[in-house]
């Protein structure tokens, strides 16, 4: 684990698309009832959006909650397991559409769903060396599901991006101390080539997920001297409802610290956004001084674990951007022919 | 030609960049070497606002080629908090948010994709403001 020195969000920003299909609408075609739904809808990108449209609308909320000019950031790291080119950076297009300058570094990360976590890591890096001002660490996911899977009623769409920088007096969380654990773990998995990922069914609970998501919190909580009690809001990575409130059950923590973090059960899972977009809701309500502890999961697998400290900053810079509560709330449902023809899942050609 | 005139243009279509007339003030979306209004030399680089409202739309059905998988699609023309009207796709209306006045906000989109193995174009649509 990782003590750091000195750096802090000091913007952020979710977005998610604006339509919805119920897991209902999924399961009438796949002869699913509804208690066997693992969620009760999710979010799925427009025929005109894909990871780095996505992207760049996380950004831009981030850098003008931030209020600085895009031309001070020196690296953008996006991670995504669903690249619309499979050469030719995501970060390069991000950076032009914020309008960012030239000289900084672009490079994009793949980890399955903790690609996005991973980015912080290399940002907080540079930011604490003094090599650059400001970098944007960012998530973003067209998730894919295959048509009848398990994962179609789950895999959703949506970007988060956090501005990191020095700590300073309006800076909106400080970064405090971060765990990775990784193993190779074969529970998840796309090849080459291939459109839809594949995975080890019921491998990918405890072997996978429980497994790694509690192996990096624990010794961040236990090598850093925090205890549970310290924390007030934890933010998981979630496949399904289901399994983060498992890890809440196993670290016995109240409900009220996770519901604020719980996105997957009207969102679905975005992947590399997934625990970024959690982490985003509970930026939106939380309290200076409030401690926020983040663990993502990528599958293949690993687990990023943060402790975040929100600070007075938060308070003015919430109100300059629009909130995730504003994306969520505006949604438009769609059946699963439109999801078919927004989602590449119909061929013109 | 296709990638040369997309990468021209990009600062335009992801940001709204364009250049002023320092002697009348036309706007011109790609930086040209006289003026189309008063033919003077002199441009300054502009970002126009992200804001504004729609004027007029209409649905078009029947797509050129490149965006007949679109279909149907919307064309919006908008004028932007400083008065500079644009002709643009629309997006991620809903039938009742769609009338003439509409507050609206440009979004990165994509625009076309040159088939399975070419670029992808991205570009400005505008949407109903959000927040």
């Amino acid at each position: 684990m990782v003590r750091l020195n000195g750096v802090a969000i000091q913007g952020y920003g979710g977005y998610v698309p604006r339509y919805r299909i119920r897991a209902e609408e999924i399961g009438r075609l796949w002869g699913r009832e509804k208690q066997e739904l693992p969620i009760e809808e999710k979010a799925v990108a427009g025929l005109d959006e894909d990871s780095v449209t996505m992207a760049v609308e996380a950004a831009r909320i981030a850098v003008k909650r931030a209020g600085i000019d895009p031309k001070k950031i020196g690296a953008i790291h996006v991670g995504s397991e669903s690249k619309p080119y499979a050469v030719k950076p995501t970060g390069t297009i991000v950076a032009e559409a914020i309008g960012a300058g030239q000289n900084i570094l672009a490079a994009d990360l793949e980890f399955a769903c903790k690609a996005g976590t991973e980015a912080i890591q290399l940002i907080t890096g540079l930011v604490e060396s003094g090599r650059i001002e400001y970098g944007l660490a960012i998530g973003a996911d067209t998730a894919q599901g295959r048509p009848g899977d398990a994962l179609e009623y789950t895999a959703a769409s949506g970007a988060a991006a956090l501005l990191i920088g020095r700590l300073t007096d309006d800076a909106v969380a400080s970064i405090e101390a971060w765990n990775s654990y990784v193993t190779d773990t074969p529970d998840f998995w796309r090849r080459e080539s291939e459109n839809y990922p594949s995975h080890a069914a019921r491998f990918t609970g405890q072997p996978a997920y429980f497994r790694h998501i509690l192996g990096s919190i624990n010794e961040l909580l236990n090598d850093e001297g925090y205890s549970i009690k310290d924390i007030d809001y934890f933010v998981f990575h979630q496949p399904n409802v289901k399994f983060p409130l498992a890890v809440a059950k196993a670290l016995k923590l109240e409900r009220e610290k996770v519901s604020s973090g719980l996105i997957s059960g009207f969102l679905g899972n975005p992947y590399s956004a997934t625990s970024l977009l959690g982490l985003v809701r509970v930026l939106d309500e939380a309290k200076p001084g409030d401690a926020i502890l983040l663990a993502s999961f990528g599958s293949g697998a690993g687990s990023d674990a943060y402790i975040l400290r929100v600070l007075d900053g938060i308070e003015e810079k919430r109100d300059r951007a629009p909130k995730l509560k504003d994306f969520i709330e505006r949604k438009i449902y769609i059946d699963y022919a439109s999801y078919a023809k927004f989602r590449g899942k119909l061929r013109l050609r | 030609m296709r990638v040369p005139r997309y990468w021209r243009n990009k600062l335009f279509r992801y940001r709204l960049v364009g250049w002023r007339c320092i002697n009348c003030g036309a706007f011109h979306h790609f930086k040209p070497l006289v003026c189309k209004r008063c033919g003077s030399r002199g441009f300054r680089e502009v970002e126009l606002p992200k804001t504004g409202k729609l004027l007029a739309y209409t649905v078009v059905k029947i797509a050129p080629a490149d965006f007949k998988d679109k279909a149907p699609y919307l064309i919006g023309l908008v004028e932007l908090d400083d008065g500079t009207r644009i002709l643009a796709q629309l997006t991620d209306f809903s039938q009742d948010e769609l009338k003439d006045g509409a507050r609206v906000e440009a979004v990165l989109r994509k625009i076309r994709e040159d088939g399975e193995s070419g670029i992808i174009e991205y570009g400005y649509k505008f949407r109903p403001l959000v927040g």
